[in-house]
């Protein structure tokens, strides 16, 4: 009778071996498999002492090739054509990064809930509303139009489909695992959306027009241009004050129904934006010529300020064929060196922070949203069904209604639904949205040699608008701010405008020739740190998200060094000073009422009084200034938005700090308060000053210190961890460094400095760098975070860019040779 | 002696079942559950030889990639689990994990032996 316990501990084993194939608590992972030494997260731990050498042969290579990674793990490709170049690249890419490479394009394409179940469904509508794989697919057709881009990006492809075709399931990186997912293959497309990931993230957040509109319907023409101005008064341009522009080649005309229809109208929109980009995404670059350096040769500097990752967004790499042979970094999902140099040239980029996106408001014949009222008739819509695969659930539809505009992104099916239970239906025209092929454009930098060629490889990059620095050997320096703009009426594309015929649409483009550019300036240096790239005189109308303070601290500083090394410009990448502070405290000083203050508010005061005006990290009085300041900028906007209810507000946005500095500067009365009638005894700089006192001695009485970084909160979180806390271990976090979005350096939270690169345009090429992260994507590798500790101290990698005679230099660590087969 | 060789065969059979491309990552379960039959043991001691060659195995194998990735990886994934953070524990919870699975296999494969005879 051993039946029984026969069947009672098969019935067991089986129970169990289920079990174990099934989450782990609230870790999709299958625990059994995962712990499993030989399928597991075990076999994602890298020998510290891993080779990498290793032959290769793949039957879509032409020829031979070879990879040398030096001690940082950076490779340095040596191939003999530029197919053979593209195909280890994505190769590469996929065997340090493929987990990142893989997420980012399916969230790009709004197929996040396959990662992360039903909480990303309405990220996914959002992402398939804004037309990301519409957009995609207009860059394709570009992409694929021209026979040398073509072969590149399949090239690409190739090489990261050979790598996913190597894989076996235990070498899949450790995320999959954790959250049960396979990798998926790759095509042209998936590198189209990486591009237009970017895209998102640096043109899409870059206006306000949905928190303008609900601005215009409560303030007065003059209180918007007060609250919301164009141009600041204290602005120092990317294109040098002074400059002369040409005559602008169009001039774009009012509709004449703009005053009723559009300006007079008081509308307010309810709609919620689900994933806005980051508002710190931004950067710095500069360049000086050889006259205000020490060594008569130009230096280029730049910093890009992304949401600092891990793995980075960036993958450092040289790429080398005998025609073209240029360093700097890349990011896993597309081929080409995005920031870098050449043995001729150097270049970088910084966000235009230009508006390139509006809103149209459309009227729909009935619910099917089949037909539009457009230029007086009914129009069809082409309807697009998205359907939506969710981890763990059903699969969702979502209908998108597109028009001549562009895709209806919010409706009464999607976030369109006012309070009062009216739909909007609100059409996007984003120039993200048009044909083009901005990879290509770095195809071309990388070969670049001269000004005309740099000029000519960036005049067909669209969107996202940048400022592209640029620095060569024999001595040019420029910048150009590039992109596809609209040619705009003044006031046009501010609001949601109307939809319901043509009068409303863009008249045209920007020609590219007169957007805004400096070639070789007599002060020696141009620069660009996210702000308005040229003053009033500029003849278009240029709204955008434009930040002030960090470029006048750039150019301040540049202004007066001269004799510069690349010590200097490290620097000064890495500086703290306050420039906003600076004007910031004298009005503070000005207006606290001293006698209504008591010793320990006066303690606070005395800090900021003698501070030397550096963010640091462990600057207690940043911390304060941070909080008084922020007091006083919020004291004076919801008394400025009085009588308006917190949600009327919360729908609207602040004045930015440049701004709020420039009204008190102006008319000091906005610090008063009154209350019915009356005004209150302390004004908003002195009761901010008590509040704040009083919050950072219960901190203090806590035991918690004032040290900037502590408030800050410098972190790099792993690149799946939404929520930053389920992936904790995998983070970088309590990062001893100061900053903030406004300082040369940076960092604000996670965000902040992705890359720092100078180069020292002398023969051989001086090159230093630092990114917050490592070349391996793998957490259980020792390169996964190799430098984020330089890169808090502020210090530098020495590039190596390594030439044909190299190959048996004692900087190569490992070899990895590639040949057909 | 038979205890012995059940579980160096256990261990044996466990790790190519592991390398085998073709079989899930419970390969073993069946490769134990086998080893019971062939060598036969009670109940009792066959659970215990199957336990102990996963175990072993598991256990042996994960301490030994931890020793050459200097406890970067483990340390983090206890951390995730949560198992404080402590490779050493992890260690062990992969070698105990294993040797459920692999003495429960074995001891089915022990009473079907025994049902066999009768």
């Amino acid at each position: 009778m051993r039946i029984v316990p026969f069947l009672v501990s098969a019935v067991a084993t089986a129970g169990l071996v289920y079990a174990l194939n099934r989450p782990l608590g609230s870790l999709p992972m299958a625990a059994g498999k995962f712990l499993s030494p030989q399928y597991g997260f075990w076999q994602n731990a890298e020998p510290a002492s891993k080779s990498f050498d290793e032959e290769l042969s793949f039957s879509g290579l032409k020829g031979k090739a070879e990879v040398y990674f030096d001690d940082r793990l950076v490779p340095h490709v040596f191939a003999e054509n530029d197919e053979d170049l593209y195909f280890i690249q994505g190769y590469l890419h996929a065997k340090f990064r493929l987990f990142q490479m893989d997420l980012q394009t399916r969230a790009a394409a709004g197929r996040a809930s396959e990662f992360a179940g039903a909480k990303a469904i309405n990220f996914d509508k959002e992402q398939r509303r804004l037309g990301m794989v519409f957009a995609a697919e207009n860059a394709l057709k570009e992409i694929e139009k021209d026979p040398v881009s073509k072969a590149a990006f399949d090239a690409y492809t190739s090489g990261i489909n050979a790598y996913i075709g190597s894989l076996r399931e235990a070498d899949i990186p450790i995320e999959y695992k954790l959250m049960n997912v396979k990798p998926e293959k790759w095509s042209n497309l998936r590198s189209a959306l990486l591009l237009k990931m970017m895209a998102k993230m640096l043109s899409s957040g870059t206006e306000h027009d949905l928190a303008y509109t609900n601005a215009k319907a409560v303030f007065m023409p003059e209180e918007l241009n007060k609250l919301y101005p164009q141009v600041p008064d204290s602005l120092l341009p990317i294109v040098p004050k002074g400059t002369v522009f040409e005559k602008p080649a169009i001039i774009p005309v009012q509709p004449a129904s703009a005053d009723s229809l559009y300006f007079g109208k008081k509308d307010t929109v309810s709609v919620k934006e689900i994933s806005r980009p980051n508002e710190n995404n931004g950067s710095n670059n500069w360049v000086v010529s050889g006259s205000k350096t020490q060594s008569g040769a130009p230096i280029l500097c730049n910093d890009p300020h992304l949401e600092m990752s891990l793995p980075s967004i960036w993958y450092e790499i040289q790429l080398q064929t005998p025609v073209s042979n240029a360093y700097g970094v890349s990011i896993p999902g597309a081929p080409f060196i995005i920031i870098g140099f050449n043995d001729s040239i150097a270049w970088g980029v910084t966000n235009s922070q230009r508006d390139v996106k509006d809103y149209y408001e459309i009227r729909f014949k009935d619910k099917t949203r089949k037909e539009y009222w457009f230029n007086n008739q009914w129009t069809a819509a082409r309807l697009q069904v998205e359907e939506i695969k969710v981890k763990g659930g059903a699969v969702v539809f979502d209908t998108v209604a597109y028009t001549v505009y562009g895709p209806v992104m919010y409706d009464e099916s999607f976030q369109g639904t006012d309070s009062s239970g009216r739909g909007r239906n609100l059409a996007l025209r984003w120039t993200a949205h048009d044909p083009s092929n901005e990879g290509f454009t770095f195809y071309k930098l990388n070969r670049a040699k001269n000004y005309d060629d740099y000029v000519n490889a960036i005049a067909t990059f669209q969107c996202p608008g940048q400022n592209f620095v640029f620095a060569s050997k024999n001595g040019d320096i420029a910048l150009w701010q590039q992109g596809k703009f609209p040619a705009r009426w003044k006031g046009q594309g501010l609001y949601v405008m109307p939809g319901e015929d043509s009068s409303y649409m863009w008249q045209g483009f920007i020609p590219q020739p007169e957007n805004p550019h400096a070639k070789n300036p007599e002060r020696g240096y141009l620069q660009s740190g996210n702000q308005r790239p040229a003053d009033s005189a500029y003849p278009y109308f240029i709204p955008g998200t434009y930040l002030t303070a960090r470029a006048i601290t750039i150019d301040n500083k540049l202004a007066a060094m001269t004799s510069i090394t690349p010590a200097d410009m490290m620097k000064l990448q890495n500086d703290y000073f306050n420039t906003t502070a600076e004007d910031v405290r004298p009005l503070l000083m000005r207006y606290v009422q001293m006698d209504e203050l008591n010793a320990t508010d006066k303690k606070y005061l005395d800090l900021i009084k003698k501070w030397d005006l550096n963010a640091s990290a462990d600057s207690k009085e940043q911390t304060i200034y941070n909080h008084w300041w922020g007091m006083v900028t919020y004291g004076i906007w919801y008394y400025y938005a009085n009588g308006l209810d917190s949600l009327t507000r919360a729908k609207m946005v602040k004045p930015t700090d440049q701004t709020i500095l420039e009204m008190i500067i102006k008319d000091s009365s906005c610090l008063n308060v009154k209350l019915k009638g009356k005004t209150v005894k302390w004004n908003i700089v002195t009761s901010s000053l008590k509040v704040t006192s009083g919050f950072f001695e219960l901190r203090l009485k806590k035991g918690n210190g004032l040290e900037w970084y502590k408030t800050n909160h410098p972190a790099i979180y792993h690149i799946a961890d939404a929520s930053r806390n389920s992936l904790l271990p995998f983070a970088r976090t309590k990062l001893h460094i100061g900053g903030n979005n406004d300082i040369i350096n940076a960092v604000k939270g996670s965000h902040g400095p992705s890359w720092r690169m100078i180069v020292h345009m002398t023969t051989p090429t001086e090159a230093y760098a630092v990114y917050p992260g490592g070349q391996s994507g793998n957490p259980g590798s020792k390169f996964y975070d190799s430098f984020v500790d330089k890169w808090v101290e502020g210090q530098y990698n020495k590039l190596w860019f390594m030439r044909e005679g190299d190959k048996t230099d004692k900087n190569v660590k490992w070899v990895m040779k590639f040949k057909k087969g | 002696m038979k205890f012995i060789t059940a579980t160096i065969l256990t261990v044996l059979l466990a790790f190519i079942a592991g390398i085998l491309s073709f079989s899930p990552w419970w390969g073993f379960a069946i490769t134990s559950f086998l080893v019971a039959i062939l060598v036969h043991q009670k109940g009792w001691k066959a659970f215990l030889s199957g336990f102990l060659g996963l175990f072993l195995l598991w256990a042996g194998l994960a301490w030994w990639i931890d020793m050459q990735n200097n406890s970067l990886l483990s340390s983090k994934i206890a951390a995730i689990l949560p198992l404080g953070g402590n490779s050493v524990l992890l260690i062990l919870v992969t070698g105990f994990v294993g040797g459920l699975v692999s003495g429960l296999a074995a001891i089915t494969g022990s009473y079907l032996r025994v049902s066999s005879h009768k």
